[in-house]
């Protein structure tokens, strides 16, 4: 999707220009490409934990330059702070600090991640101070961060380590380029459960995965990234969309299955295809939604019902047919939305049926991990689709640039990236959580 | 060198796209633009991308001089590999008939694996040809050789040669419109025109009782934003269909019955049908819904008024039914093409008749009559619509789930087309 400001103000003449006036000069994002490295430079790890060695393995393992020390003298790729160990916020300063002059020897599209502990009620007040304070020392970061840099955290919580499969998955995902638009987030570690890929290239390998509202859009988008980490894709929108619907398949070698998701039967009809189609059912993404905006004293039945029937209603019949079928290790992921979080003027209804996305997903992970599954959802802010193109220009500028850290909307496939990461394995122990890709855009916080 | 032994040919799903009336929703599709459309929802469907397809046979009625390749140029415009053959096949409106039919033998054969057969038409983008009189000049103007000689021939060109020569449903051989003909059979076997409005208000109600229950989800996608026959009308009634007037046989006068509400309208649009041996099927997790078991062509001399242009699949019926052991009874549903509904009706009173039975079929005893609630259930071309070609397609691929969804059984299908022709097949459920 071009964006003509963003043009502008990265190329020639008018960069200068752009420079020159102070104008607000949105950076490119470092997406994800099969021959491009994990990072575009060394990886600087700060900090100590007792399995930081086999950490420093397993990033050698994926071709990258590890360095313990900051010299100053080469630009980094990435920095890495191993903060799972403090217990105190006096112990903050060191790495911190070291990390603040690390920073101005990062390339454009790096990356910072930090491992902490959760802050837990039972926690010595010093202990949940320092864990709590990396929380807002982390999301502060990422607001500081240029040139479409990025600061996530993986919190881990007890029983796991920073080896952990689901902890190595996460700092894969927010090194390489599939977390261009997760910025100032975090992840938990909940559980030792995960298989790490044999190739993060082909994370999805042998999986079946099933996409709602795939025509268009996210849908299409999430279809093509499942696609390409080596899932067999179905991809499900209503019959009226058949004809772009099939569009998508042929290009990414789905099966098309049209489907209402509101029918009493969508859960069985995906199971069936599946599986007969396909030999398993592996992956459900939810992606399908629509909005009906109106100010709450405007709503009609009509806007509101609609909105709830397939925004969230749907996915709780179907998820109780996946559960009553106990399809071994099905991974459910659910298009929450950052309106869900913060609330929109005029998506009272849309905000009902994304938040309920998020309690459901939350009350939903143990009855998933039941038969060795899971359940999780994407929170996407500012996404530049068709939909969203059709807010005035101006509104969309601002919307896109003036709000999130990134200064940009984001676009599809940095959601599907979430989406394709969450589906996978190496996710499974983190099992119930709503990650936000949304270019830490102010909204919701 | 051995024989090989006769195996069944399966049929795997089918694709159309939304049937339109004539210069609406596909105005500006031709049929190569419809067919790709119908053959990439298939392959959509079946995960067929990058597959090489045994053969891809099919064909369009009104078709341009220069889709002499139609099918082949189809298949190379869709996801399919660029290595499945294809070619046309064009037996007026039995063709997508008569090409899934010699399909499913070549499978039988064991000489194709995998097939897609159907068809398409348009009338919105009919071929028009010069007048036979500006043709023979063009055709002198190329062979002259000198200045003089291309002058000569163009000098002769006259306003009146410009005139565009239109096709037309006509048949070459009596000039009366197919309409025409049909009507002489409806008056010839006393088809009412409450019955034939019957037939239509059945056809439009059963269509749309079936889109209503998703029947069609896995059998159309969507072209050029229809996702629905624009020739349905859910909401007909015996009182709208009473007020038409007669479009057909008007020089019978009160005994025309034929209007545009029981005959099927011009149409474009296009399906397509996979077939497979059982093998095959089984090799790629496809489902088999039914065994295509034969089909039978039919033929009648109605230019000298023997029999009426239409009724040739009464008599290829009676032949199919003699040479696989059946009687017309021995069915759970009859798909017979409503091109209009006198034909259905007429066709349903022949197989009754002793005298026809025993003239015509050489039968001892009267086919007899059917159940009429297992004939056209999900509603037929009087509601769909009619693109020729496609009409064969249309109906084994919806007739072939109905078996499937019922578990058992088998089906009579029966297409009337013209020249005086006609192909009725036989399918059997699969489960």
């Amino acid at each position: 999707m071009a964006d003509k400001y963003m043009e502008l103000v990265n190329t020639g003449f008018t960069k200068k220009l752009a420079k020159l006036l102070g104008l607000p000069r949105p950076p490119r994002l470092r997406r994800y490409g099969a021959d491009t490295p994990l990072l575009p430079g060394p990886v600087l790890v700060l900090g100590q934990s007792p399995k930081a060695q086999q950490l420093s393995d397993t990033l050698i393992s994926w071709d990258l330059d590890v360095r313990r020390h900051d010299a100053g003298d080469t630009k980094l790729g990435g920095i890495i702070l191993l903060l799972d160990e403090l217990t105190h916020p006096e112990q903050l300063s060191p790495l911190m600090l070291a990390a603040g002059k690390a920073l101005r020897n990062l390339v454009p599209g790096a990356r910072v991640v930090s491992f902490s502990r959760q802050a837990l009620d039972s926690d010595k007040p010093a202990v949940a101070a320092v864990r709590q304070g990396i929380d807002g020392a982390i999301r502060s970061l990422g607001r500081e961060m240029r040139g479409g840099a990025t600061a996530n955290g993986i919190v881990l919580q007890e029983g796991t380590e920073i080896t952990s499969p689901s902890a190595i998955g996460a700092l894969n995902f927010f090194l390489s380029g599939r977390s261009a638009y997760v910025d100032g987030q975090f992840l938990t570690v909940k559980t030792t459960d995960g298989e790490l890929p044999e190739d993060f290239h082909k994370p999805l390998a042998g999986k079946v995965a099933v996409v709602t509202g795939a025509a268009r859009g996210i849908g299409a988008a999430i279809s093509r990234t499942l696609a390409r980490d080596g899932a067999q894709v179905v991809v499900v929108d209503m019959p009226q969309a058949g004809e772009s619907l099939a569009a998508v398949a042929n290009e990414i070698g789905a099966t098309t299955l049209q489907l209402d998701v509101t029918a009493k039967d969508a859960g069985q009809q995906i199971i069936d295809h599946a599986i007969k189609r396909h030999g398993s059912l592996d992956i459900v993404v939810h992606n399908a939604g629509i909005t009906r905006d109106k100010l709450l004293a405007n709503m009609d039945e009509t806007r509101w019902d609609s909105v709830i029937a397939v925004n969230i209603a749907s996915q709780l019949r179907m998820n109780e047919i996946f559960l009553a079928a106990k399809l071994p290790g099905l991974r459910i992921v659910s298009l929450a939305s950052t309106s869900g979080i913060a609330g929109n003027r005029g998506q009272t209804n849309y905000a009902a049926s994304k938040g309920g996305v998020i309690g459901m997903v939350h009350s939903s992970a143990k009855l998933f991990a039941a038969a060795g599954g899971s359940i999780a959802a994407v929170a996407p802010g500012f996404i530049e689709t068709e939909m969203t193109a059709k807010i005035p220009l101006g509104t969309r500028t601002v919307a896109r640039m003036v709000l999130p850290s990134l200064m940009q909307g984001g676009l599809p496939e940095d959601v599907a990236e979430a989406i394709a990461f969450l589906s996978s394995d190496a996710a499974a122990g983190l099992n119930g959580q709503v990650l936000r890709v949304c270019g830490q855009s102010l909204v919701g916080a | 060198m051995s024989q090989p032994a006769v195996r069944n040919a399966v049929i795997i799903g089918g694709n159309r796209i939304p049937f339109a009336r004539s210069n609406t929703a596909y105005v500006n599709a031709s049929n190569q633009d419809m067919f790709t459309a119908a053959l990439e929802g298939l392959v959509a469907r079946f995960g067929l991308q990058g597959q090489r397809i045994g053969a891809v046979s099919g064909g369009a009625v009104l078709k341009h001089s220069k889709d002499f390749n139609l099918i082949r140029e189809c298949v190379l415009g869709s996801s399919l590999d660029a290595a499945t053959p294809a070619y046309d096949v064009q037996m007026a409106c039995a063709t997508g008939m008569e090409a899934i039919g010699s399909l499913a033998n070549k499978i039988k054969l064991g000489q194709l694996e995998s097939a897609i057969g159907g068809g398409v038409d348009t009338t919105s983008d009919a071929p028009i040809a010069v007048s036979e009189a500006l043709r023979g000049i063009l055709l002198e103007l190329s062979r002259a050789r000198t200045t003089k000689a291309k002058l000569a021939a163009l000098a002769k060109i006259r306003p009146a040669h410009l005139a565009p020569s239109a096709p037309g449903t006509g048949e070459p051989r009596t000039g009366l419109s197919m309409g025409d003909h049909q009507a002489i059979t409806t008056k010839a076997w006393g088809i009412t025109r409450q019955a034939q409005d019957e037939l239509a208000l059945a056809s439009h109600k059963n269509l749309a009782a079936a889109y209503d229950r998703g029947f069609f989800n896995d059998l159309i996608t969507p072209f050029n934003g229809l996702s629905k026959d624009n020739n349905l009308r859910a909401d007909s009634t015996m009182e709208k269909l009473g007020k038409l007037k007669p479009a057909f046989g008007k020089n019978l006068g009160d005994a025309a019955t034929m209007t545009a509400g029981n005959s099927t309208p011009l149409t474009d649009g296009a399906s397509a049908v996979l077939l497979g041996s059982e093998e095959y099927a089984k090799d790629n997790d496809l489902p088999m819904l039914a065994n295509f078991v034969d089909f039978e062509a039919g033929a009648v001399d109605f230019v000298h008024g023997a029999e009426g242009l239409l009724m040739a699949p009464a008599y290829a019926t009676a032949r199919l039914l003699k040479r696989n052991n059946l009687s017309l009874q021995d069915f759970d549903f009859y798909e017979i093409h409503e091109a209009f509904a006198g034909t259905v009706l007429a066709t349903l009173k022949a197989w009754e008749d002793e005298e026809f039975c025993r003239e015509k079929l050489g039968l001892d005893a009267p086919l007899g009559a059917i159940d009429r609630s297992k004939l056209n259930v999900n509603g037929s071309s009087l509601a769909a619509g009619h693109p020729f070609a496609a009409t064969g397609g249309r109906i084994i691929a919806s007739t072939a789930k109905m078996l499937h969804e019922k578990g058992s059984g088998r089906a009579l299908i029966s297409v009337c087309a013209a020249g005086g022709q006609g192909v009725v097949a036989i399918l059997e459920a699969r489960n």
